[in-house]
């Protein structure tokens, strides 16, 4: 392991990595650094969809079958920590990695030795988190919000661990979103102005500044419940002048622009692959651009839709109740494009195409559950149901999930040079289709007859719901075990894929060969 | 192609893989594993064994050097060209930035509970039924003097609140310190100006005396938290008002500590020759960051002590 | 191939369309109306707004269908090429914003109801425990107030399913909360641990638990009857296991029920009284 001294000096760019384990430990490249992202996201997929289906498991019936209710919280904690911050934020970051260099004409991202720092630090991260399952007390089963006084004063030991943990992923995403952001702003080809940059990079030079501005709140926040549980400060207790409510208020500050910064890049996946498969352009650019940067700023001032119930002023409520009701403006915007786009082209429904096309239609749900929601007289009797977490679910599984599915398989042929098996593709895509909606459209059920979240055991008319939702669940995990199949397939025997693998796909990442060379653009290209 | 005239600057520098950024990760969760399991310790009120972050510390500082290093020379060696310095200077903006809403985070704590939250407690406003039925004895008051519920939060005996206008003000602490931290933005703007004009002496001289500046607002700032707990009964635990003063005037004080620190590294690098006109991103970055320290402080001074 | 697909194009849409009339039709599926004129407003609101979306999810999802159907390369549809059309980008700005407005006035209309906690003919304090209810009678007059604690009555062994479960499975406990019915009963909310929400969603009403601050909230119920609900924010190992029963009474009947409960309290301090005054008298004698 002597130390690299020797400089990668241009006249080398045409060599592939050096071999073995090291390459992935050391690597610069922005390529690698994407895939390590994507696996790692995978992997976390698994983990996290595994508690997910121990939780479904125990929700089969009525009573406790098989777990006990300490550790059901851990299950519903874990699963959604893992999901957000191990599955989905990981996997763009690594479609970032991978897609924006390429899309904008670059060489590598801006700054790439700290890249590989914000990847490497996540597997630590999560080895710290889940590590805590193993310690006295058991891991955090506060929930995935956290809130004091249950995870300060009556948290559990391993709620320090728990807290450095989370500081760790901030930093981590901090790194590689200033990264972002210096790449897509220095970066670009010359010629590439900003209104011309594809969308997937705009959605993501925004996603990357919200993450800049709430992953530090974030930081705040678990500083605060480290200092209340460890050095006796009162931030979250009323007896010393604090206040519980507080905790949620940081939180959600950094928590509702957390699920846009879960849903921005999706948006800007599918206005790739709808025209692409439409044969036409995206409709509305422009508009498209906009709405993306209104909703941004507008998830600043939302937050307090989460704490309906926790008994703010009147004026407070209406307020918050308002600005939510107005992100439906700028998203509407958006689907209304998409479908514009969709209108008189000359569609083939390939892989990609049918997850694409599912996302509009099943986000399009969870955007309506979501105004529900936003509605606070019928937010108290909806408030931490099951509607809402049949809402989340679909603004985050066929929403969130599904893009990051469709851009793996309408990119894969870029990656890896092969084509996957589009027959295969396509079973996948209608088992995940219908496993989800079996898992999730039920819940909305079950919610509205009164079914809190974050139970182990539940009343005896919940018990349909939860049980066709529990045999969706595994349908639904099975189809994802089957797309690892898919992809180990398409990578083993694909057949070669073309440099322009899609008949309408535009971009410059398209105009390199498959797979892309390891340095994407030496020397950029013009963009007129 | 690398010939004598040294690295293409056509070509934007990436880097050949290395051992900084893993390392440092591994140094990091050590650390703070390391610390996680003290501070547990030390709840539960065993002995703490400081051994684990230690050794992450020191690997952190190690590849913190190396890595910081190793730019230098690149840059030394000229395959920094416009563009890649560019994005060091995006860079460190958008660090800066996100150190802005960490203190946000802090400062929104501090309004939000002096707005609602101390007076629902003493029975104002719209949730006045609060400090009604629960805490009769409770009146709002700025600084928190006397708390809610005294018998598990400890009433601070003073608070920081300044004199009232007029000669006091000279001796009062946290004015001397607001003074000493506006001088020393100007002393490092001076010696910025000295890069430019390449007058070695002036900006070793300025540089240093920032550097002072700092490392004697840090004294009076460790005397500040002494006084407190020693004789004004004031402590992290002495309710929200103590809460709320040492987290935002201790993650402030912990911000002009690493100032000061990457000053005097910068000070170490002036000595050697370092820093080019219009070429001296290192000095530069240092520099913002201690203007960014500094608004800060105004913003507590504001906040925290005289408000 | 192509009968395939558009057959699965149109299952999805008739599957969609059939899930959402049976959500409006089946009562079983739909939110609960509840008993109280605020729950009975808040019903009315959601299936306004629910009506609202469906309306506009057929009209997205219609077109949408209709250009996945008829715009496709194998009907040899073939692409046009506009990327723009200013009327229609303005409309569907314009229109969904007054959709929105319409929705924000009733929805304000009935928040503004639901806040208004004036006249409250008594006044119950409710104190959430990890993990039981505690409800205080508060009263000026501290011989008019009393307080007992409200626990989960399933037994263990239906829950470890050793036992057949009852229709009330976890959904009763040993001593249910009494209000009079048709009298305005403001309850103070709060807690005394960690953060609780207490829920009764036929009344319409939720408010969190919150230890250290009081929330208020209010209801008046017209019919007599048993009413559950359950706690509902995350309150540790056993929040699925904190049910609320409220038992609303007849007018009558609950001020009888109440006497007893007075006269129960005072008799039970009086003798806890004479209890320690007796046990001093002993110590004191005998030593
Ligand atoms: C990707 C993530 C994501 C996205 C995009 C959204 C989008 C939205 N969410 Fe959601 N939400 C979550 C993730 C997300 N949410 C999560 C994780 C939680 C729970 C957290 C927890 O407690 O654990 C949550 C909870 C949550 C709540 C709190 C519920 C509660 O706890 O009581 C609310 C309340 O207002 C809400 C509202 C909304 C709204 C109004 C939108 C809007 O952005 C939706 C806008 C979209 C549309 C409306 C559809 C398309 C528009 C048209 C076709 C135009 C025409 C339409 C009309 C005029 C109606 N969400
Ligand atoms: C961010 C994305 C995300 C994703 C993708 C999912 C995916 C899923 N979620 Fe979850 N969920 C959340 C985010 C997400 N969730 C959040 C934030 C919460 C709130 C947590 C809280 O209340 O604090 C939550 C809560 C939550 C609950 C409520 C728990 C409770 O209130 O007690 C439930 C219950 O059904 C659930 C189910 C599922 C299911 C069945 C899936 C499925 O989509 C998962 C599919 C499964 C797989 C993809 C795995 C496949 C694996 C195998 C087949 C086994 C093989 C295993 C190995 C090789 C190890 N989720
Ligand atoms: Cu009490 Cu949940
Ligand atoms: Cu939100």
């Amino acid at each position: 392991m002597s130390e690299v001294v020797h400089t990668d000096h241009h006249d080398e760019h045409d060599h592939g990595p050096e071999k073995g384990l090291l390459r992935w430990l050391y690597t610069t490249n922005h390529k690698d650094i994407g895939t390590l992202y994507l696996w790692f996201s995978f992997l976390m997929l698994f983990i996290g969809g595994a508690l997910a289906l121990v939780i479904r498991t125990e929700l089969f019936q009525p009573g406790l079958q098989f777990i006990e209710p300490a550790f059901f919280n851990q299950m519903t904690t874990n699963h959604g920590l893992i999901m957000v911050f191990g599955a989905i934020m990981p996997a763009f970051v690594g479609l970032a990695n991978w897609l924006i260099p390429m899309q904008v004409g670059a060489p590598d991202m801006a700054l790439p030795r700290m890249n590989n720092l914000s990847f490497w630090i996540l597997p630590f991260a999560f080895g710290m988190m889940i590590s805590t399952f193993f310690m006295d007390g058991g891991g955090p089963n506060f929930g995935w919000t956290f809130y004091a006084p249950l995870s300060t004063t009556y948290g559990p030991p391993s709620t320090t661990y728990f807290i450095f943990a989370v500081h760790l992923m901030g930093a981590s995403s901090i790194m590689g979103s200033i990264n972002i952001i210096a790449t897509i702003l220095n970066m670009r080809a010359p010629g590439m102005t900003l209104m011309k940059m594809p969308l997937f990079v705009w959605t993501w030079l925004i996603t990357a500044f919200l993450l800049i501005a709430v992953m530090p709140v974030l930081a705040g926040a678990v500083t605060m419940m480290l200092f209340d549980i460890h050095f006796g400060t009162s931030f979250f207790n009323a007896a010393g002048g604090g206040d519980p409510v507080m905790f949620q208020h940081i939180f959600w500050f950094f928590g509702h622009p957390e699920v846009y910064i879960m849903i921005l890049p999706a948006f800007g996946i599918v206005s790739h692959i709808l025209p692409a498969f439409a044969r036409k352009p995206l409709f509305g650019y422009t508009s498209m651009v906009w709405a993306v940067a209104s909703i941004a700023v507008l998830s600043f001032v939302v937050w307090a839709h989460h704490m309906f119930t926790v008994g703010m002023p009147l004026f407070g409520q209406a307020f918050f109740m308002g600005a939510t009701m107005v992100i439906a403006i700028p998203t509407g915007v958006k689907v209304f494009n998409w479908i514009a786009t969709m209108w008189r082209g000359s569609m083939t429904f390939e892989t990609p195409m049918l997850f694409a096309v599912a996302f509009v239609i099943l986000f399009t749900m969870g955007g309506f559950s979501g105004l529900m929601l936003a509605i606070v007289p019928a937010d108290y009797q909806y408030h931490d149901t099951y509607f809402v977490v049949a809402h989340f679910h679909y603004v985050l599984v066929p929403g969130a999930l599904f893009s990051i599915i469709a851009a793996v398989y309408f990119w894969f042929p870029k990656w890896t040079g092969k084509m996957y098996n589009e027959s295969l593709g396509k079973l996948h895509f209608w088992l995940s289709f219908i496993g989800v909606n079996i898992t999730f459209f039920p819940q909305h059920f079950s919610g509205l007859a009164g079914m809190p979240r974050r139970i182990p055991d539940y009343a005896l008319q919940f018990a349909d719901f939860n049980m066709i939702s529990s045999v969706g669940a595994f349908i639904f995990g099975f189809s994802q075990l089957f797309f690892l199949y898919v992809l180990i397939n398409g990578i083993r025997s694909g057949k070669a894929a073309d440099g322009l693998s899609w008949e309408g796909a535009k971009g410059l990442e398209w105009t390199l060969p498959s797979p892309a060379p390891y340095h994407s653009f030496t020397q950029p290209p013009k963009v007129s | 192609m690398a010939s004598a005239a040294g690295p293409d600057q056509s070509v934007y520098y990436v880097p050949a893989q290395g051992w900084y950024p893993v390392w440092l990760a591994f140094g990091f969760m050590l650390l703070v594993t390391g610390f996680a399991s003290v501070l547990n310790m030390q709840k539960t009120g065993g002995s703490a064994d400081w051994t684990q972050s230690l050794i992450g510390f020191a690997i952190v500082a190690f590849v913190f050097f190396r890595w910081f290093a190793k730019v230098i020379q690149e840059n030394a060696e000229g395959y920094n060209n416009a563009q890649l310095k560019k994005s060091y200077v995006w860079g460190m903006g958008w660090f800066i930035f996100s150190e802005v809403m960490f203190f946000a985070a802090f400062f929104g704590a501090l309004f939000y509970v002096r707005m609602w939250v101390v007076p629902w407690l003493g029975g104002e406003g719209s949730k006045g039924i609060v400090g009604d039925y629960l805490y009769p004895e409770f009146e709002a008051t700025w600084p928190v003097v006397s708390n809610p519920n005294p018998e598990i939060f400890e009433n601070p005996g003073q608070s920081m609140a300044p004199p009232t206008l007029g000669s006091a003000w000279l001796t009062y602490l946290p004015f001397m310190n607001t003074v000493i931290l506006l001088s020393s933005s100007v002393t490092v703007h001076m010696a910025h100006m000295a890069i430019n004009t390449q007058e070695r002496g002036k900006l070793a001289g300025w540089l240093g005396f920032t550097v002072l500046l700092g490392i004697i607002f840090l004294g009076l700032q460790v005397f500040e938290y002494y006084e407190a707990y020693a004789h004004m009964g004031l402590t992290l635990s002495s309710g929200i008002y103590g809460s709320t003063f040492f987290i935002l005037t201790g993650f402030h004080g912990f911000h002009v500590t690493m100032g000061t620190v990457i000053l005097l590294i910068q000070f170490f690098r002036v000595l050697k020759g370092h820093f080019k006109e219009h070429d001296c991103f290192g000095f530069e970055s240092a520099s913002w960051y201690w203007h960014f320290v500094d608004v800060v402080w105004v913003g507590l001074f504001i906040f925290v002590y005289v408000l | 191939m192509n009968t395939l697909k558009s057959i699965s194009i149109k299952g999805m849409f008739v599957a969609f369309l059939v899930s959402v009339s049976s959500m409006l039709l089946a009562d079983e599926l739909n939110l609960r109306p509840g008993v109280t004129e605020i729950s009975r407003s808040v019903y009315d609101l959601h299936n306004l707004i629910l009506l609202i979306c469906v309306v506009i999810g057929v009209v997205v999802y219609g077109v949408m269908f209709i250009s996945m159907y008829f715009h496709r390369k194998s009907r040899g549809h073939e692409a046009a090429q506009f990327d723009d059309n200013h009327t229609l980008e303005i409309a569907w700005t314009v229109i969904p914003t007054l959709i929105l407005v319409g929705m924000f006035i009733p929805s304000y209309g009935v928040l503004k109801e639901i806040y208004n906690t004036d006249n409250a003919e008594m006044t119950v304090e409710v104190r959430g425990y990890q993990w039981k209810w505690q409800y205080k009678y508060v009263d000026e007059d501290y011989n008019n107030s009393f307080s007992f604690f409200s626990n989960l009555a399933t037994p263990r062994a239906q829950i470890k399913n050793r036992q057949v479960k009852t229709e009330t499975y976890l959904l009763e406990v040993d001593e249910p909360l009494r209000i009079p019915a048709n009298r305005k009963v403001k309850f103070l909310v709060t807690a005394e641990d960690v953060i609780h929400a207490w829920w009764v969603p036929d009344f319409g009403i939720k408010r969190d638990a919150v230890p250290g601050i009081i929330n208020e909230l209010w209801a008046i119920v017209p019919e007599p009857g048993t009413y559950r609900g359950q706690c509902t924010e995350l309150c540790g190992k056993d929040h699925g296991f904190m049910p609320i029963v409220v038992e609303v009474l007849p007018e009558r009947e609950f001020d009888l029920w109440y006497q007893d409960k007075v006269a129960e309290k005072i008799a039970l301090d009086q003798s806890t009284k004479t209890q320690t005054d007796t046990e001093f008298l002993t110590v004191s004698s005998g030593g």
